[in-house]
């Protein structure tokens, strides 16, 4: 009895902090949770038209219920088949931008790392152009329907995806400085692409600059329906990486000599970013500041340790999303804003007051 | 448990940075790496844990192919204390040390009460247990330099190398963290293979040398082996003074004059 007492009682301090922070990181990610899916609830009942909270519930439940409450619903058209689609993809595209923000920083090494840098998404843009560039001629492939942007966005993204890979290898491995300048070199370049499309577009030129400044409206549970099986698995997957991403975020060297086969992880991670990134933008347009600053929000509440940061990420830049999306359709209503505009218009003040009152102490 | 390094070459492109390297050490025995800059003594060290991989020759461990192992159950058998370690990211003490549980926790495990009881006692060994929820820019370099030997040593490794860990610290640091080496290597049983650029912190607490010249083991074994003037002279180009002190019991090396 005395033996194992002093067994307790041995790894006691050690274990105390381990459980207390098991347990921090546990409520914060409930709360999270919570807050997101309240957010995805409340958001739906606000724009030019309102709803209330218990028209909306209803509407909700309605329709879990198959349309079994045949109450007076006028308003289920709106909340359920126009604005839930829209919060839904904003939770989940706010979220992917977030975690391959998250991963990205973490892999390179690098706090100015985000989806923007490796090239997919500015390729996304450059397919999507191309689509509605040439609606005309090509436009008339019957069985896209409204899945004709997207999936030109999505084949563009993944040949960045390839090409980046490709390039940036230096003897069979993936080179941390090259995946950086050949993503950004591959950027420039499809950006480059995208304005000559702009240049010689006459009446899609609105069309395209409206694409790329990013927004929720075009979203219908069509766009959904694939985007939520494809961001949560590749979420899911990434998360199985994420204690080993901590070792790769001190140095590749150490992580090796910890037991980390690195290469493999790189690859891994660096394919499932660039799906993310793929299946977020292609839907959406890029939306920009998430995948940088939501991270790095993230991480002064949580700090570096990729196993919450992760998963904060996603809710967090689920969240922002949803409610920039709402901003974006209050601001001026009855018109909106493309979202894209607000991400930066709001957060960048945000996180720059955050940053500021934490004396930047997070980033080492 | 022996470590045995047969006929190693190493070359980055054209350069070769390793020739014909063949020694042997064994447990409980500290062994110091010496040598001018740019001798090789990193890249050895590298080359033993496999992170570059040498052109011919082997390394075994215990009779293993080194270079045929899975990281994972390398970093089973060789802990790590890299030179200079800066992180972009802080974590704190204890996210550092549980660290070097990695090689034991697979894709889905997760940190045992195990695991928590084999950091939490290597944290006491190196005196770092108070600073546990500190984060690293927090720490003084010899405390930094004690977490990295305390997350090596939660590797439960056999092996354990140092590149060059007294560089930063002041001498009673310097001290400190070599008497700490010195008590862990021989309660562990560890091999233990450290570079080193200061001569009498070799001394002092070597039991083995291995005298590195552009890539080459110009001389080799005891402190007789190894330290004498002539030798030094060739290697370090600096005239040296080799003096006994009788009440200290031990050997110092007294750099004199460079040679031109």
């Amino acid at each position: 009895m005395g033996v194992h007492h002093n067994e307790i009682k041995k790894i006691g301090k050690i274990y105390g902090v381990v459980f207390k922070r098991k347990f921090k990181r546990k409520i914060t990610l409930f709360i999270l949770s919570g807050f997101l899916l309240t957010s995805i609830i409340f958001s739906t009942g606000i724009g030019c038209t309102f709803v209330s909270l218990n028209t909306v519930m209803a509407a909700i439940f309605n329709v879990l219920t198959l349309g079994g409450n045949s109450a007076n619903l006028q308003y289920t058209t709106v909340v359920i088949d126009v604005r839930l689609p829209r919060a839904v993809m904003g939770a989940l595209v706010g979220g992917a931008l977030a975690v391959s923000g998250c991963i990205l920083q973490s892999m390179l090494r690098n706090p100015l790392a985000s989806p923007y840098i490796i090239g997919v998404c500015s390729a996304a843009a450059f397919g999507a152009s191309l689509a509605i560039l040439f609606q005309a001629e090509i436009g008339s492939i019957p069985m896209l329907g409204v899945l004709y942007v997207p999936v030109f966005a999505f084949i563009f993204s993944i040949a960045a995806m390839f090409f980046v890979y490709y390039f940036s290898r230096v003897r069979g491995k993936i080179s941390v400085e090259g995946l950086i300048l050949i993503g950004v070199a591959t950027m420039l370049l499809f950006s480059a692409l995208t304005s000559i499309l702009q240049y010689i577009a006459y009446e899609e030129l609105r069309s395209i600059v409206v694409w790329l400044m990013g927004g929720l409206w075009q979203v219908s549970w069509k766009h959904v329906i694939i985007a939520f099986p494809g961001i949560l698995l590749c979420v899911t997957i990434t998360a199985l990486f994420s204690r080993k991403l901590n070792l790769v975020a001190i140095g590749e060297e150490t992580a090796l000599s910890l037991g980390v086969d690195v290469e493999k992880l790189k690859k891994y991670l660096f394919v499932l970013v660039c799906l993310l990134t793929a299946f977020a933008v292609s839907f959406t347009g890029p939306i920009g500041f998430i995948g940088l600053i939501i991270p790095h929000i993230m991480r002064i509440f949580v700090g570096n340790d990729n196993t919450v940061l992760m998963p904060a990420s996603f809710l967090g830049g689920a969240i922002f999303l949803v409610w920039m999306d709402v901003a974006a359709r209050m601001l001026i209503a009855p018109a909106e804003l493309p979202v894209g505009i607000l991400t930066s218009l709001f957060g960048a003040p945000f996180f720059i007051y955050l940053w500021h009152k934490n004396k930047g102490r997070v980033l080492g | 448990m022996k470590i045995k390094v047969k006929d190693v070459v190493f070359q980055y492109d054209s350069v070769k940075v390793l020739e014909n390297v063949t020694f042997e050490a064994c447990s409980g025995e500290l062994t110091c790496i010496l040598g001018p800059n740019g001798s090789g003594k990193t890249t050895l060290l590298k080359c033993i844990d496999n992170i570059l991989k040498p052109k011919t020759g082997a390394i075994l461990i215990n009779g293993k192919v080194v270079s045929q192992l899975k990281r994972e159950e390398l970093a089973r058998i060789i802990g790590v204390v890299p030179q200079n370690e800066s992180t972009t990211y802080l974590y704190t003490v204890l996210d550092m040390v549980l660290m070097g549980r990695e090689p034991y926790l697979g894709r889905f495990g997760d940190i045992s009460r195990a695991d928590l009881e084999i950091v939490e006692e290597v944290m006491k060994l190196t005196n770092i247990f108070h600073l546990v929820e500190r984060t690293v820019n927090e720490l003084s370099g010899g405390e930094f330099q004690r977490v990295l030997i305390a997350r090596a040593l939660a590797q439960d490794p056999k092996v354990l190398l140092l590149d060059e860990p007294t560089s930063h610290l002041d001498i009673n640091h310097q001290l400190e963290l070599m008497e700490l080496i010195r008590r862990i290597t021989k309660e562990k049983k560890l091999v233990t293979l450290m570079t080193t650029h200061d001569l009498n912190i070799a001394v002092r607490f070597g039991e083995k040398f291995l005298l590195l010249n552009s890539g080459k083991i110009y001389a080799s074994g005891s402190f007789e082996d190894v330290f004498r003037p002539e030798i030094l002279e060739n290697v370090f180009r600096v005239k040296t003074k080799i003096q006994y002190d009788p009440s200290l019991k031990h050997y110092f090396i007294i750099p004199l004059n460079p040679v031109r």
